[in-house]
């Protein structure tokens, strides 16, 4: 079995994925033999997949992260070099692991109140999250392309897993024709990659392309198409139009997951994309990736503070939230790449926090996704009342919550790289975006309830809470930990 | 005969490439723009195939093969979703899709 295109560290690099795709199936199979009262234990089975793949991944005996500190060594390659697990790899997929677990452990009450609670959606979730690892640490276009194209064809069926309902295949449809056809535009541009260097792989084409003369059609097309794939996926302006669609119609524990796991994906593929093959073309796609930052932040803030729909409202933030990202990318240094892993880390929290406490809205015959729904929701829950406030604190990066800290490396890298006019820029946004925020906090605190009926705060969502809230809380009081991890991971990319 | 040139492939690539662009932004009804995104797959499957022939490697064969893959089921969950989408509203026209704004 092992010979020269197989080798076992292959295996090992690839283990975690492996076993979430085992339990996969397994979800699909023991769903057949559960009575409709018994499908919880669907969702137990998907959070000891996502257990059993954090145990292969960490740095325990058996475990990845222990197996290279076995052998001393900082990245694995595996596959030829199409594959390769470092620090920054490992970052991501402990990010993946967390968003799908909090994002199953909210999906539970959610599913039996629609009525469509069945296996698949597990199984469809673990699958996704796969094809985020292989995105995460794939070095190879094939790979990175069958990665991507897994976890998006998986969010189309989630988005659209409520069939009976118009909203969501609405959202399904919309965001499963621009996703088409932005990984169209991305697999042009990879096409063209390839043509330049006659390989797939990310550090051959690199040093291809730095030996292109300057200037040279080939490699501007190539860099515009691929900017365009990349900036679709992140949802940046202008290919922004399915995020709020996509936000507003998909079922709210997916919603959550996609406002995720997802998005750090696609930052995770851009990332590489950006810093491996296209570094030595910087001058190119920078002005682009300035414009589109700016574009992103106005219109993500802008439109944001007409929203009704809360889901909707959060969409447009997630807007927002990819244009001040990409300004880690803009500054391109140490600190502002550190800003994009710990605003990510950070974001997977505290929108999944707040995305929680939108899916405890969810009561028969409620939807509860408009502001209106949130009018005197202290009267009638303190607890979820003061949780929103803090996730959405957070979110707009108040301190001593997390979401300061994510901000504040990205504002300092733009500092120190002199880009003064865009930091300016980017603060102001953040006070637009405390005026949308708390149209939701005076929703909750200042106005009549118009109902009397409580969210159900169920075990599940209540564990998930429990846990956005402290990591919230703990990045924000005390960051040097994620700071020092953030560090290596950037030391393992820039390497 | 003399064997085609590299370029005229690309070219090609080009063209059919731009009419998918064209027709998905243009078009109303759904399946035809599914359709037309196949057409830019297939432009990029030309573009492998022809650089693998020019550089004699055979990744880009095993990427044109992964494209179709890939589009094979996108056109699966793509006309299920239209499938779920008609029973609801009897309408594959994108601009009557428009429960929310688009």
């Amino acid at each position: 079995m092992l010979n020269e295109y197989f080798s076992s560290v292959d295996l090992l690099v690839l283990k975690p994925a492996i076993l979430l795709t085992l339990f996969a199936i397994g979800v699909l199979l023991t769903d057949l033999m559960l009575e409709p009262e018994q499908k919880y234990l669907n969702a137990v089975m998907a959070l000891a997949g996502v257990g059993f793949a954090a145990y292969s991944l960490g740095p325990w005996p058996l475990g990845l992260q222990h197996q290279m500190g076995m052998a001393g060594a900082d990245a694995l390659e595996a596959f030829r070099g199409a594959v390769i697990v470092d620090s920054f790899g490992i970052y991501f997929m402990w990010l993946f692991l967390i968003a799908a677990a909090l994002s199953i452990l909210i999906s539970i009450r959610y599913l039996e109140i629609e009525g469509e609670h069945r296996g698949e959606y597990y199984a469809i979730m673990l699958l996704a999250t796969v094809g985020m690892m292989i995105l995460a640490i794939g070095m190879d276009l094939i790979t990175l392309f069958m990665g991507l194209e897994l976890m998006v064809i998986s969010i189309y069926i989630l988005t659209g897993y409520l069939r009976r309902d118009r909203r969501s295949n609405e959202a399904a449809l919309k965001y499963l024709l621009l996703g088409a056809f932005s990984s169209g535009i991305l697999l042009y541009g990879m096409s063209l990659l390839y043509g330049l260097s006659g390989s797939t792989d990310l550090r051959i084409i690199a040093s291809s392309i730095s030996q292109r003369p300057a200037g040279d059609p080939l490699v501007l097309i190539a860099v515009i198409t691929i900017c365009g794939g990349l900036f679709f996926k992140i949802g940046a302006v202008p290919f922004h139009q399915w995020l709020p669609d996509a936000y507003e119609g998909a079922p709210h524990c997916v919603t959550a997951f996609m406002s995720v796991g997802p998005k750090a994906a696609a930052f995770a593929l851009l990332i590489r994309m950006f810093l491996v093959p296209l570094a030595s073309v910087r001058d190119v796609w920078l002005p682009l990736v300035i414009g589109v930052a700016i574009a992103t932040m106005t219109i993500g803030n802008l439109a944001a503070i007409t929203q009704s729909n809360v889901k909707r409202m959060l969409g447009y933030s997630a807007i927002s939230h990819a244009g001040y990202m990409l300004l880690g990318i803009v500054s391109g240094n140490e600190n502002g790449l550190k800003g994009i892993m710990i605003y990510l880390m950070v974001y997977a929290f505290m929108n999944l926090g707040a995305m929680a406490v939108i899916v405890a809205m969810r009561r028969k015959d409620i939807i509860g996704d408009e502001i209106d729904d949130f009018a005197g929701l202290v009267y009638k829950s303190p607890t979820a009342a003061v949780l929103m406030l803090i996730f959405l604190l957070s979110l707009a990066g108040i301190p001593p919550t997390a979401g300061f800290i994510g901000k504040y490396f990205i504002f300092l890298s733009l500092i120190e790289t002199g880009h003064y006019g865009l930091a300016v820029v980017a603060v102001l946004y953040v006070a637009v975006s405390l005026y949308y925020y708390f149209q939701i906090v005076t929703s909750m605190f200042t106005r009549e309830a118009t109902d009397n009926v409580v969210p159900a705060l169920s075990p599940g969502i209540r564990l998930a809470l429990g846990v956005s809230l402290a990591m919230t809380l703990f990045i924000g009081l005390y960051p040097n930990p994620i700071i020092e991890v953030a560090g290596n991971t950037v030391a393992s990319i820039l390497r | 005969m003399p064997p085609v040139p590299t370029a005229h492939y690309v070219f090609l690539s080009a063209a059919l490439f731009t009419i998918g662009m064209i027709g998905v932004l243009t078009r109303r009804n759904v399946v035809i723009i599914l359709i037309s995104i196949e057409l830019m797959l297939n432009a990029v499957n030309i573009n492998l195939v022809a650089f693998s022939n020019l550089l004699q490697s055979v990744n880009g064969q095993a990427f044109a093969i992964f494209v179709i893959v890939d589009a094979a089921a996108e056109a699966a969950v793509g006309l299920g979703i239209v499938i779920a989408l008609f029973r609801n509203k009897e309408t594959i026209q994108a601009d009557e899709i428009d429960l929310m704004k688009w």
